[in-house]
């Protein structure tokens, strides 16, 4: 059944998302208070079950693109999203008949909110990534064969750019050298596909889910159930496994080196409480991607590893991520679309440099028993 | 031999407005206490009189008076006082996404009587301009008309990424001058915050509000040493740790609240002989744990909260704990020890069980195990003799384990630190190898603000097209190193004491963030 949005479950799913996000994203503040704005001047926004969107109807995922620190200075008018979808359509000659995510985490689980509201388009409750991800390649309906072009970029002084690729690899290549000259941070609707293609090439009810963890989160209630309890819960209905409790741990060093505008880095920790005598490992790289007990690795990307500050249950992300810190270690089996074989090749830890298989979190941590 | 000289600290607590005098060689010479007044002013004027009356210095010879005062944050707090403020972003054809004060509740909005107009300008990362390289001059001036007939007060101007370039808030200002008078109180952005619109934005409003409170306050303070006969400089102590001019001080006001933990920090370092470590102010219900780093009160790197607004002008970083000397003490279901967060306060004499009340608090285990001695005639330890040894022992660890957590959590690597500890409550911990209790701690603030330094920052991104990463570093050192001259500082002694260069993410392009900051003593 379909659904409204209205602000206060904004609220709900800036906080949830970043739990998937896997401490990447950029900080979700701003782009939360555009939704909300939205909403309040538009109304509340329907989210649509996958299964309600009709097979041929056309589905448009939108987003920002580029540096969260030029996004939270270079405030944007709030309607380029919107226009770059407006763009699509014309060059399309096509009617849009709903927007969606196409990441979990930080700026874009609202951006797409702020389109709906605009717009009045209903979003679809569904993404491509199912967390966070640093390239435009990185999403299942490339995997599952949808173009990432035509693809409408645009900035906040109404330049528009349309791209044309062989490839989505050149596509992302392309759009990230726009961004650049466009000061940024750019605006993107593309990988325009059927409501057919839409529904077995993305993960589904993750806008739901990232609403009820971000709940979990911001309740208090009387009858103390541990949150990572809570999380169980709601994950077990899910595409995703049920959430590990890995490891709580005190980091005792984080090493930040910058490549080629990854934000990479190597946080250690040594176990507390039912961990002492444990150390671990965590390496990121905008995102968190893999995961060492002992220097034996028991996570690895695409599944998600997610540092909650032990006391407040709150998410960090990798920048904010310091010596000192206790953190809660969850891992989240990612849904199995994100493990076939040719989802691999796009996320797997090979691709991000690591000469390691992926093995499902799960496993590792039945074997380690 | 340095010449004799002395200088003057003074800093506004919640209940005590203390004051400090130090010879040329940072001995001191006394320090006195007295009540803070509501006024504050008056409490100022007390404490100076009472300590400069006491010593019987020769007032000639003060180089300096040092400030730290409480009226900003009062005025904010109470919202009492506010001037009625314009507010001009410089951003379009950016920035209409969220509307300045969009956070704000809309009693302070009410309060400051604020109404926000936008215009055409601002830059990009790289320095290129957002709309045109110069300020379209009309429509300035007709948003400035718009100003003056609605009779505001103050005026706070923020523009996108004024941290890197701050031309066009510069230029506004001038034309602002030109409309309003020169003498129309205008803050600007760049001059308060760093990298993030709506935080800096919002720290140049409050500014801007507080700006009338301020000038009133600071001619009131020299109007009255002038009449105390005490012609020295006069300084403010602000946020940093460092020291401001009498004219900034009555254009940037918002820079000097949260200057009492930082003074009580740089003190109590300074009391013990360390650049580096770690301070834990322990009050009645809470402690203040900071960190110095080379001197300097370690600044938060988040957004911090004053009056309910996000702001990200230089503030101390400090964690706040429930420990105090009142923190009840208690055992939970399951039989272990628990200390606070909840606490008696400042009915410590009412309700502990050593002065006869049926609370059991943290001073009455210090008291018990012998760490602490209160001279109190209501104080009897007699009362606590029915305490368990294994309670006290165990109690004490745990109190320990509380401030220990703290300061490790504070610190940014491994290395051993060592920590000082001081306030009235710290008679509560047991002092140590590592935990350290200073002589005449009691007076840290106002020494704090005695030794204050000048000092000048940069935050700003470096495209490096052109240039290495070394180069742009290079030159942010010397521009912070020029600013903190341009503050006053004394350029023989004035050096780099934090620099720290990071690129952007998720843009493999060349640019690069880098924030530095410089600081000497003053040169006199």
């Amino acid at each position: 059944m379909s659904r409204l949005i209205d602000e206060k479950d904004i609220e709900n799913i800036a906080l949830g998302a970043a739990i998937l996000g896997t401490g990447g994203g950029g900080d979700p503040h701003i782009g939360k208070l555009m939704a909300q704005q939205a909403i309040k001047e538009y109304g509340p926004v329907t989210l649509l079950e996958p299964n309600e969107v009709p097979d041929d109807a056309l589905v448009v995922p939108v987003a920002m693109m580029g540096a969260p620190t030029v996004f939270i200075e270079k405030i944007p008018n709030g309607d380029e999203t919107t226009k770059s979808l407006r763009r699509l359509e014309k060059y399309m000659g096509k009617k849009v008949y709903a927007v969606m995510p196409m990441e979990c985490g930080g700026l874009n689980s609202t951006i797409p909110f702020v389109v709906a509201a605009q717009t009045g388009l209903p979003i679809v409750d569904a993404d491509g990534m199912g967390r966070a991800f640093p390239e435009l390649q990185m999403e299942t309906f490339n995997v599952y064969d949808v173009s990432g072009t035509p693809m409408v970029v645009s900035d906040e002084k109404d330049n528009f750019v349309v791209i044309e690729t062989q490839d989505n690899d050149m596509m992302e290549y392309l759009a990230r050298g726009i961004t650049i000259r466009m000061g940024g941070v750019g605006y993107i609707a593309h990988y325009t596909m059927t409501g057919k293609k839409m529904k077995s090439a993305s993960i589904g009810y993750t806008t739901t889910l990232s609403m009820e963890l971000g709940s979990i989160l911001r309740s208090k209630d009387d009858n103390y159930v541990s949150p990572l309890d809570k999380m169980k819960k709601v994950l077990s209905t899910s595409d995703y496994g049920e959430p590990i409790g890995l490891f709580e741990a005190k980091i005792v060093d984080v090493d930040r080196s910058t490549e080629q505008g990854f934000a990479k880095g190597t946080v250690k920790l040594e176990g507390i409480n039912d961990y002492t005598e444990k150390t671990y490992v965590v390496e990121f790289q905008n995102e968190n991607l893999i995961a060492f007990e002992d220097d034996r690795p028991i996570v690895t990307v695409p599944d998600l590893i997610t540092f909650l500050d032990l006391e407040t249950f709150k998410p960090l992300t990798t920048e904010s991520l310091r010596y000192g810190y206790r953190v809660l270690c969850l891992a989240i089996p990612t849904p199995s679309i994100m493990r076939t074989e040719k989802a691999l090749k796009v996320w797997g830890p090979k691709y991000f440099g690591y000469d390691l298989p992926f093995v499902p979190v799960e496993e590792r941590v039945m074997t380690n028993d | 031999m340095t010449k004799i000289h002395y200088k003057v600290g003074v800093d506004v607590g919640g209940t005590n407005t203390d004051t400090v005098i130090l010879d040329q060689n940072n001995n001191t010479i006394i320090a006195v206490k007295s009540p803070t007044t509501e006024d504050v002013q008056t409490g100022i004027l007390n404490s100076l009189t009472k300590a400069i009356e006491t010593s019987n210095i020769d007032k000639k010879l003060i180089s300096f008076v040092s400030l730290g005062t409480t009226h900003a944050t009062n005025a904010i707090i109470q919202r009492k006082g506010l001037s009625k403020t314009a507010v001009v972003r410089i951003s379009l054809p950016a920035g209409k996404g969220v509307p300045p004060m969009s956070e704000w509740e809309d009693d302070l909005i009410k309060s400051i009587d604020a109404k926000v107009y936008m215009v055409h300008g601002g830059f990009e990362f790289d320095g290129k301009p957002l709309y045109l390289e110069d300020l379209d001059r009309e429509e300035c001036a007709k948003v400035l008309e718009e100003i003056k007939t609605q009779n505001f007060e103050s005026l706070a101007v923020s523009s996108i990424f004024s941290p890197a370039k701050n031309d066009h808030e510069v230029k506004f200002a001038q034309h602002a001058k030109e409309i309003l008078g020169d003498d129309f109180p205008v803050t600007l952005s760049s001059e308060i915050g760093s990298l993030g619109l709506l935080e800096r934005e919002n720290s140049a409003i409050l500014n801007a509000s507080v700006v009338g409170v301020a000038r009133k306050a600071v001619q009131g303070l020299i109007t009255s040493l002038e009449k105390m006969n005490v012609t020295s400089k006069i300084f403010f102590a602000q946020n940093d740790g460092t020291l401001m001019s009498v004219e900034q001080a009555i254009n940037y006001p918002i820079l000097t609240i949260g200057s009492g933990p930082t003074n009580s920090i740089r003190g109590a370092a300074y009391l013990s002989d360390e650049d580096n470590c770690i301070v834990a102010d322990i009050g009645g219900t809470s402690t203040d744990v900071g960190i110095l780093v080379n001197s300097f009160p370690r600044q938060s790197a988040l957004a911090v909260e004053v009056g309910g607004v996000l702001t990200n002008f230089r503030m101390p970083d400090l964690i706040s704990i429930g420990l105090g000397g009142g923190s009840i003490v208690k055992m939970d279901e399951d039989d272990n020890i628990q200390i606070g967060p909840e606490s008696v306060g400042y009915q410590l004499k009412e309700k502990a069980l050593a002065f006869g009340g049926d609370t059991l608090t943290v001073t009455d285990i210090a008291l018990a195990a012998g760490i602490a001695q209160i001279d109190d005639e209501d104080c009897d330890v007699e009362r606590l003799s029915n305490l368990d040894t294994d309670l006290i022992k165990e109690a004490i660890s745990k109190i320990e384990r509380i401030v220990l957590d703290a300061c490790d959590k504070i610190k940014t690597s491994p290395d051993p630190l060592p920590i000082i500890l001081v306030g009235g409550g710290n008679i509560v911990v047991p002092a140590s190898e590592v935990l350290l209790k200073p002589e005449n701690s009691g007076c840290a603030n106002a020494i704090g603000a005695a030794i204050a330094d000048a000092s000048g920052e940069i935050d700003q991104l470096w495209s490096l097209d052109n240039k290495t990463r070394d180069e742009a570093i290079e030159e942010a050192k010397s521009v912070a190193m020029e600013r903190a001259i341009e503050m006053g500082a004394d350029s023989s002694d004035t050096k780099i004491v934090d620099i720290e260069a990071v690129p952007l993410s998720y843009l493999p392009g060349n640019v690069l963030r880098v924030q530095a900051k410089a600081a000497g003593s003053l040169k006199l």
